[in-house]
C-alpha cells in the first residue's frame, strides 16, 4: 500500500466503496432482487411493505422466509423464530469481518451500525476487497458500498415491482440459479485462507446431509459441524507441514 | 383489519424481520470485537461462516423453489459442474464460471421444453 493512497480521505474511500455498485456481485444481487419482486408481487404483498423490508431486513434469505410466513398467516412468534433461525449464520459472518474492518480506535456504535448492511453479497464482496484498503479507511469503504447497495435495491424494488408481469420460465429459472453459482465462484475466488476451501467443500456436503438428518436446523448444524471439521482438518494439515518442513 | 392494512404489517416486518436478523449481526459485532485478526479462534469462525454459506448454496441447487423445482436434479448439478470446469480451466475468473453454468442451465431448460 503506497503512501499516497493511505493519505486519501475517508470521503474518497467512501466514494470508492460506492462505486462497488458497478461490480459483478452488485449486479447479480440486483437481478436476485428482480426475482424477489416477482415473488412478492405474486404473493400480493404491497410494494411499500416490500421496499420497507428490503431496507430494514436486508438479508435476502431472511426476507424470503418472512414473506413465506406472512403468506401462510403465521403468528408473530413463529415468524420471528423462523427468521431468527435462518439468520444465526449472520453472527459468524459478521464476527469474521469485524476484525478486518476495525482499527483499535473504531467505535463500537459504528460497527453496530455498519453490521446492518452485512448479508451474503456484501460479506463476500467485503472479504475480497477490504484487505486491499488501508486499515484506517476500511470502515468508510464498507459504509460507502453497503449503504449504496441497500439504497439502490430499495429503489430498484420500488420501480421494478410494477413491471414484473410473469417472467418466461427460463428467465425466472436462471435468475434463481445466479445466486448460488455466484456465491460459489466468488467465495473460491476470494479465499485468502486455506481453511476457506476446506470449509466450502464440507459445507456443500453437509448442507444436504443435515437437511436429510435434521431438516429444521440443517444450515446451522451443517455450518457448525462442517466448519469445525474443516478447521480441524486444515489445522492438522498445517501442523504436519510445519513438522515436515 | 387484515394484515395487509395499516401499521400492523410494518410492526410485523420490524419485529419478525428486522429484530430477528439484526440481533445476530449485533452479537457478531460483539464476538468479532474480541477476536484478533490472526488468531486461531478467528480461523474457526471463518470456517463455520463459510460452511454455513456453502450449506445455503447446496440447498439452493438441490432443493430450489419456483420454476426450477420442476427441473431435473442432473441438469442443476451438471450445470454447476460445467461451470466449475470452465472456472478452473480459464484462470479462475468468477464471471466465466457463472456464465458457463447459467448457459448450461438455460440450454438444458430450453431443450426440455420449459
Amino acid at each position: 500500500m503506497n503512501r499516497e493512497e493511505d493519505e486519501q480521505s475517508s470521503l474518497a474511500w467512501f466514494g470508492k466503496g460506492m462505486r462497488g455498485i458497478f461490480s459483478l456481485p452488485a449486479f447479480i444481487l440486483m437481478l436476485s432482487f428482480v426475482g424477489f419482486c416477482s415473488l412478492t408481487a405474486q404473493a400480493g404483498i404491497p410494494v411499500q411493505q416490500v421496499v420497507f423490508m428490503t431496507g430494514i431486513v436486508w438479508a435476502l434469505p431472511a426476507k424470503v422466509i418472512l414473506v413465506g410466513s406472512m403468506m401462510s398467516g403465521a403468528n408473530l412468534a413463529a415468524a420471528f423464530l423462523a427468521v431468527s433461525l435462518s439468520s444465526v449464520r449472520l453472527m459468524p459472518m459478521v464476527a469474521a469481518l469485524v476484525p478486518e474492518l476495525r482499527t483499535s480506535r473504531t467505535p463500537t456504535w459504528l460497527l453496530l451500525f455498519l453490521s446492518h448492511f452485512i448479508a451474503i453479497t456484501a460479506w463476500v464482496f467485503a472479504m475480497e476487497k477490504v484487505p486491499k484498503v488501508p486499515r484506517g479507511r476500511r470502515a468508510a469503504f464498507f459504509a460507502g458500498f453497503g449503504i449504496t447497495l441497500v439504497a439502490t435495491n430499495m429503489l430498484l424494488v420500488a420501480v421494478v415491482y410494477h413491471f414484473v408481469a410473469d417472467f418466461p420460465p427460463i428467465v425466472a429459472g436462471c435468475l434463481f440459479f445466479l445466486t448460488p453459482v455466484y456465491f460459489l465462484a466468488s467465495i473460491w475466488h476470494s479465499a485468502r485462507h486455506p481453511v476457506v476451501y476446506v470449509a466450502l467443500l464440507f459445507g456443500l456436503a453437509g448442507g444436504p446431509l443435515f437437511y436429510w438428518l435434521f431438516p429444521e436446523f440443517d444450515i446451522l448444524i451443517a455450518g457448525l459441524v462442517g466448519g469445525t471439521l474443516a478447521w480441524l482438518v486444515e489445522r492438522l494439515w498445517r501442523q504436519r507441514k510445519e513438522v515436515g518442513a | 383489519m387484515t394484515w395487509q392494512d395499516g401499521w400492523w404489517p410494518y410492526a410485523f416486518i420490524a419485529i419478525a424481520g428486522w429484530l430477528a436478523t439484526d440481533i445476530w449481526r449485533w452479537l457478531g459485532v460483539v464476538a468479532g470485537n474480541k477476536l484478533r485478526d490472526d488468531s486461531e479462534a478467528l480461523n474457526w469462525v471463518r470456517a463455520v461462516a463459510t460452511a454455513l454459506v456453502a450449506a445455503v448454496i447446496a440447498k439452493l441447487v438441490l432443493y430450489p423453489t419456483g420454476v426450477l423445482e420442476q427441473s431435473p436434479l442432473w441438469l442443476r448439478t451438471g450445470s454447476v459442474a460445467l461451470g466449475a470446469v470452465a472456472f478452473f480451466l480459464f484462470g479462475r475468473k468468477p464471471a466465466i464460471g457463472i456464465a458457463t453454468a447459467i448457459a448450461g442451465l438455460a440450454s438444458g431448460l430450453w431443450l426440455l421444453g420449459f
